[in-house]
C-alpha cells in the first residue's frame, strides 16, 4: 500500500536539507553558524514529528519499507544524532569553511539514510538507503578541503566504501539468486522451504552480506579505513561517524538478519561471534598505543562494535526470547554509547575550538583550567569502560547479560576482559586531566556557553541512562518487539 | 520486613552520595566548610552504622531491615523484581557497617590536615564510602556488583593525585588489578543469573534458587574461582596481593585506613555473599585450595613484613597477613572459623586503620619511613607510642585485644577442621610478634635521633580518630559477646557451614 503519511518525519528532514542548501546559496554572507541552529531547529521539527508515531500501528509501504517501533526509535535517534551535531558544528565550521550549506544539508541527508535503513525491509531498499547515508558521508568526512588529513580520510574512506559496497551488492545477488526475491519475508521463507539445508552459495552470499556491513560498522578486520576517517573528518563528523553510523549500521544488520537470515543461524552464528572477539580485542589492543585522542576514539568505537556483535551473535545461538531480549538490549547500549560519545565529542570540542590540539598530551591539566570539561570527558569515559553511575554500567551489563546463551559464555566472558583492557587506556587520559599540572600560560577559561550547556545536558543524560534505565529500557523493548512481530510471520527456525 | 529500619540503611547509603554532590558546588578555597561539613557527615555516619549494629537482633531473622525499591522490571529479559535496590543486613555485613562507620570517621578526621585540593579528596572519599556501604547492604546481584566497582574506582584518582611515594605506579596498578579482578565478578555474575534463568538479579531469590538445585554442581564448581578469584584479589588473596604493598605505600592516609580497614574486607565479604552463598557446593569443593592459598599468604605477609624497612610496607604486608587469616576462617567452613573470619574482618580493619594514621602523622613530620633512620621515638611522641604500642598488641593477638578474640575464633575453627593449618596459622602470629617487637626496638626505644627531636605528638583530631578506633579494639577485646551472638544466626544458616 501507498501510505505517504508513513514518513512525514522524514520529509521534514529533506525539506530541512533543501532550505538550508537555498538559503545558502540566495545569501551567501549568511553567518554559517545561523546555518547550523537552523539545522539544529529542523532535527527537533523531525524528533518532535516523530513522537505520533511511537506505539502506533506498523505501517508498511509497498513492502519494501515499514514505519513500525523499530523504525521509529531509530527516527528519534536519528534525529537527537543530528542535532546534537549540528550544535557541535556551529562554532567548529564557522571558524574553518566559508560555505556550509551543504555540509549541515547533507548531515540532515544522511540522517534520513539512517532512518530508511532501519525501515527497508528489502535488500536493494537497504542497500540503496545504505549507500544514501554513505556518499554523504564521504562528503561530509572530506569537507574540510584545504586540510590534506580530511582529504585522505575522504579517499581512503571512498575506495573502502565502494570495494565494500561491492561485497554487498555481489552478496545480495547471490541470494536473490538461490531464493529468486530481495524481500526479507520471502528470503525467509525460501530459505526455510530449501531442502537438503546449506548450499555453498547461500552460505557464500551470507559472508559477503556479513563482510559488507563489517566494513560499515567498521568491525575488524574490516575496521582499516576508521582510524584515518575518524582522524581527518571534522571533529563533528567524527562523532558523527562514531555514534550515527554505527547505529545504522546496526539497524541494518537488526533487520536484516533477525527478519532474513535467522533461519540460517548455524551458518552465520559462529562467523558473526568469531568476528566479535576479534572487533572487540583488535580495538581495545589498538587503542593503547594511540597519541591522538581521535584515533584512540576510534579504536574505542571498533573495541564497542565488538560488544553490539556480541548481541548479533547471540541472536544466531538463543531461541527467539534470547534474541528478543539480545536485540533489546543491544539498543539500549546504543543509546547508552550514543549520549556517552556525543557527550565526549562535545567536551572535546569545546577544548578544541579553544586550544586546536587533538592529541591526549593536549588535555594534560584540563582539570585546572576547565573541571567542567574534565568532568564530562571522564564521564564518558567511564561510561565506555561501564563504571557505575554512567550509562555504560547498565547498558553493558544488561547487553551481556541478555546476550548470555549456553554457546556464548566465553565470548561475553571475553568481552568483559575486554571492557577491563579498555579502561586502561581511559585511564591514561584521565591522568593528563587530572594528575598533572596545565602546561605553562594556560589559564582558566569558559567553554562557550552552547557547547557547555550542550555538553551539561548530554552528561545529565549519560547519569539518568545509567543509574534510572528503565524508561529507555522500556522503549528499545518496543523497538525490539516489533522487530520480532514482523519475522515471527510465518518463520519457522532451524534447529 | 522492617521497612522503617530498611530507610536507615538508605540514609546511610545516600548521605556520602549527597555529600559529594554539595561538595561538587562548594567553592574549592573553602577548605574549612569541606573539612566541617564532611567531619558532620562521618559523625553521622558513625551514628548510623553504630545504631545498625545495636538494631541488629542477635536472635532474630538473619536478614533484617530489608527493604526494596523497583528498579528495573517486566522489561528485556528482566521479570519481576529484576533489579530491585534490595537493601538488608545480616550479622555479618551489620558488623562490616559498624567497621565502615568507625573507620571513615577516623579517616575523615585524619584528612583535616590535607591542604591540596581538599574538597575534591573529600568528594571521592564519600563516593568511596558509599560504594562500601552499598556493597554490604545490596542485596541484589546488580546493585552488589554497582557499588563494588564504585568503591573501587575513586582509588585511582585518590592515590594518584594525593599519594606519595610512586603514587602514579601504585594507583594504575591497584586500579588494574582491582578491575581485573571484577571481570571474573562480572562473568560469574552472567553465568550464574543466566543459569538461574529466572530473570531477576535478587539475590535472596538466587540464594533459594541454589538450594533447589538451579545450579548443576559442575557449574558450581566451574563458576566459583570466578567469584573466589575476583574477589580475593581486594582481599589480598596471595597470589594476587602484590597490589597491597605498592598501593598502600603510595596511598594518602586516610585512604590507606579506610583501604585496607575497610576496601579489603569487601573481598571476603563477596567471597561470602557471592561465593558461599551462591555456589555452596562449588564452595566445598575449592575451600581446600583457598585454604591453602589463605595460609601461604599468612605465612608469605608475615615473612615479608619481618624484612621490610618501610612502615607502609611492613603494614601493606601485614594486611596481607591478616587477611590470610580471614581467608583461613572462610575455609575451614565450621561456624567457628568463619565467625573468626568475620571478628578478624572488624579486627583488622580498625587495628589496621589505627597503624596507618599513626605511620600517617609521623611521616606528615618527618617526610621519610625509613625504619632505620628513626629511635627513641617514645621521647618525643609518647601518645603516638602508646597507640602504636595498642595497634601492635593487637595484631599480634594480645589477650584483651580485638586481635586475640578473632584470631583465637580462627584458630579453633582450623584445628576442628585441618589441624596442620591451624598450627600453620599459629606460626604467622608469632612471626608477627617478631615483626612488631623489631619495629618497637628500632623505632621506638634506644637513643632518640637528635634529628627528630622536634617531631610534634598526636594532634588533637587525631587523637580523638586514634583513641576512637582503640576503643573499638577494646570492646572486641574485652566484651566479645555482642559481637559474636549477632554473627552466630547468620554464620550457622551460610549453607555448608557445620556446627
Amino acid at each position: 500500500m501507498r501510505d505517504f503519511t508513513l514518513f512525514i518525519p522524514e520529509y521534514i528532514a529533506i525539506a530541512g536539507a533543501i532550505a538550508i542548501l537555498a538559503t545558502e546559496l540566495i545569501w551567501p554572507k549568511i553567518r554559517k553558524d545561523y546555518l547550523a541552529y537552523a539545522t539544529a531547529a529542523g532535527a527537533l521539527g523531525w524528533l518532535v514529528a516523530a513522537i505520533p508515531y511511537i506505539g502506533d500501528t506498523a505501517g508498511d509501504f509497498e513492502g519494501v519499507l515499514l514505519a513500525d517501533d523499530f523504525t521509529t526509535y531509530f527516527r528519534i535517534l536519528a534525529a537527537g544524532i543530528v542535532m546534537a551535531i549540528a550544535l557541535i558544528s556551529a562554532h567548529y565550521m564557522r571558524d574553518r569553511t566559508s560555505t556550509a550549506g551543504e555540509y549541515y544539508g547533507l548531515l540532515l541527508v544522511a540522517g534520513t539514510g539512517m532512518v530508511l535503513m532501519a525501515a527497508s525491509r528489502e535488500l536493494l531498499t537497504a542497500y540503496i538507503s545504505l549507500e544514501l547515508m554513505s556518499f554523504s558521508l564521504y562528503i561530509l568526512v572530506g569537507y574540510l578541503k584545504r586540510d590534506r588529513l580530511s582529504n585522505e580520510a575522504s579517499l581512503k574512506y571512498i575506495l573502502l566504501g565502494a570495494f565494500s559496497s561491492a561485497m554487498l551488492l555481489y552478496g545480495i545477488s547471490l541470494i536473490y539468486g538461490v531464493t529468486g526475491t530481495t524481500s526479507y519475508e520471502g528470503i525467509a521463507e525460501a530459505l526455510a522451504a530449501r531442502e537438503g539445508g546449506t548450499d555453498a552459495a547461500t552460505v557464500v552470499g551470507i559472508m559477503l552480506i556479513v563482510a559488507g556491513v563489517g566494513f560499515k560498522v567498521s568491525a575488524a578486520p574490516f575496521h582499516m579505513w576508521a582510524p584515518d576517517a575518524y582522524q581527518g573528518a571534522p571533529l563533528p563528523i567524527t562523532a558523527f561517524l562514531s555514534t550515527a553510523s554505527k547505529a545504522a549500521g546496526f539497524a541494518l544488520i537488526l533487520r536484516l538478519f533477525t527478519g532474513a537470515l535467522v533461519v540460517d543461524a548455524v551458518e552465520w552464528r559462529a562467523v558473526i561471534a568469531a568476528l566479535a572477539a576479534i572487533t572487540m580485542t583488535a580495538g581495545n589492543l589498538l587503542a593503547i598505543q594511540q597519541s591522538n585522542l581521535k584515533r584512540l576514539v576510534a579504536y574505542s568505537s571498533i573495541g564497542q562494535v565488538g560488544y553490539m556483535l556480541v548481541a548479533i551473535a547471540a541472536i544466531g545461538y538463543g531461541d527467539a526470547a534470547t534474541a528478543e531480549s539480545a536485540s533489546s538490549a543491544l539498543l539500549l547500549h546504543i543509546v547508552g554509547y550514543t549520549v556517552s560519545t556525543l557527550a565526549l565529542f562535545t567536551a572535546l570540542t569545546a577544548h578544541y575550538n579553544r586550544t586546536g590540539d587533538d592529541s591526549i598530551a593536549g588535555l594534560r591539566g584540563l582539570a585546572e583550567t576547565q573541571p567542567f570539561l574534565a568532568l564530562v570527558i571522564t564521564a564518558s569515559l567511564f561510561s565506555f569502560a561501564g563504571l557505575p553511575f554512567f550509562a555504560g554500567f547498565a547498558t553493558k551489563l544488561l547487553l551481556f547479560q541478555a546476550s548470555t546463551t549456553d554457546g556464548l559464555l566465553w565470548l561475553v566472558g571475553l568481552a568483559a576482559a575486554n571492557s577491563f583492557v579498555s579502561l586502561y587506556y581511559y585511564l591514561m587520559i584521565m591522568r593528563q586531566m587530572y594528575l598533572f599540572d596545565p602546561p605553562e600560560g594556560q589559564t582558566r577559561f569558559r567553554p562557550a556557553p552552547l557547547l557547555g550547556a550542550l555538553a551539561g545536558l548530554l552528561l545529565l543524560g549519560v547519569l539518568f541512562i545509567g543509574v534510572y534505565p528503565q524508561p529507555a529500557f522500556e522503549a528499545t523493548d518496543r523497538a525490539a518487539s516489533a522487530l520480532f512481530e514482523v519475522s515471527a510471520s510465518g518463520l519457522v527456525r532451524l534447529p | 520486613m522492617d521497612t522503617a529500619q530498611g530507610y536507615v540503611l538508605v540514609t546511610a547509603l545516600a548521605l556520602p552520595l549527597l555529600a559529594a554532590g554539595v561538595l561538587l558546588f562548594v567553592p574549592g578555597s573553602q577548605k574549612m566548610v569541606a573539612r566541617y561539613f564532611s567531619a558532620v557527615i562521618g559523625a553521622i555516619l558513625l551514628g548510623l552504622s553504630v545504631y545498625v549494629f545495636l538494631a541488629y537482633q542477635a536472635g532474630g531473622d538473619v536478614l533484617q531491615m530489608q527493604l526494596r525499591w523497583a528498579w528495573i522490571e517486566n522489561v528485556g529479559f528482566l521479570g519481576e523484581n529484576g533489579i530491585s535496590l534490595h537493601l538488608g543486613v545480616d550479622g555479618i555485613s551489620a558488623l562490616m557497617t559498624l567497621l565502615t562507620g568507625v573507620v571513615a570517621f577516623a579517616g575523615t578526621l585524619v584528612a583535616w590536615k590535607l591542604e591540596y585540593r581538599a574538597k575534591d579528596f573529600f568528594i571521592l572519599f564519600w563516593i568511596l564510602i558509599a560504594g562500601v556501604y552499598g556493597t554490604f547492604f545490596a542485596l541484589d546481584l546488580f546493585f552488589f556488583f554497582f557499588f563494588y566497582e564504585l568503591a573501587v574506582v575513586p582509588l585511582y584518582m585518590l592515590i594518584g593525585i594525593w599519594g606519595s611515594t610512586r603514587k602514579e605506579y601504585g594507583a594504575m596498578k591497584l586500579t588494574l588489578m582491582l578491575v581485573g579482578g571484577s571481570v571474573g565478578i562480572w562473568i560469574g555474575i552472567f553465568a550464574v543469573v543466566h543459569e538461574a534463568g529466572l530473570g531477576t538479579f535478587d539475590l535472596p531469590t538466587l540464594w533459594e534458587a541454589g538450594q533447589n538445585g538451579a545450579f548443576s554442581p559442575e557449574m558450581q564448581k566451574i563458576i566459583f574461582p570466578f567469584f573466589a578469584v575476583g574477589c580475593g584479589v581486594l582481599a589480598g588473596l596471595w597470589p594476587l596481593h602484590t597490589w597491597s604493598p605498592d598501593g598502600h605505600m603510595s596511598a594518602p592516609t586516610s585512604v590507606s585506613m579506610v583501604h585496607a580497614g575497610v576496601l579489603m574486607k569487601l573481598g571476603a565479604f563477596g567471597i561470602i555473599r557471592l561465593g558461599i552463598q551462591i555456589l555452596p557446593e562449588g564452595a566445598e569443593f575449592w575451600m581446600p585450595a583457598l585454604l591453602v592459598l589463605g595460609t601461604i599468604g599468612a605465612l608469605y605477609g608475615a615473612i615479608a613484613a619481618l624484612t621490610q624497612r618501610d612502615f607502609k610496607l611492613i603494614s601493606g604486608y601485614s594486611s596481607v597477613s591478616h587477611m590470610g587469616y580471614v581467608l583461613i576462617g572462610l575455609a575451614t567452613l565450621h561456624e567457628v572459623g568463619v565467625s573468626g573470619a568475620a571478628l578478624q574482618m572488624f579486627s583488622h580493619g580498625v587495628m589496621t586503620a589505627l597503624v596507618f594514621l599513626l605511620i600517617g602523622a609521623l611521616y606528615d613530620q618527618a617526610h621519610t619511613r625509613d625504619l632505620s633512620d628513626f629511635g627513641g621515638v617514645a621521647k618525643v611522641m609518647p601518645l603516638w607510642v602508646i597507640a602504636y604500642v595498642m595497634a601492635g598488641l593487637a595484631n599480634v593477638g594480645l589477650p584483651g585485644l580485638s586481635g586475640f578474640t578473632a584470631e583465637f575464633h580462627i584458630f579453633v575453627g582450623a584445628f576442628k577442621t585441618y589441624p596442620v593449618f591451624g598450627g600453620l596459622a599459629i606460626l604467622a602470629a608469632a612471626i608477627a610478634a617478631a615483626y612488631m617487637l623489631r619495629m618497637f626496638g628500632v623505632v621506638f626505644f634506644g637513643p632518640l635521633n637528635p634529628r627528630w627531636k622536634d617531631l610534634k605528638d598526636l594532634s588533637p583530631i587525631e587523637t580523638i580518630s586514634a583513641v576512637l578506633l582503640i576503643l573499638s579494639m577494646l570492646a572486641m577485646g574485652l566484651w566479645w559477646s555482642p559481637f559474636t551472638d549477632r554473627l552466630a544466626n547468620t554464620v550457622t544458616s551460610l549453607p555448608g557451614v557445620i556446627s
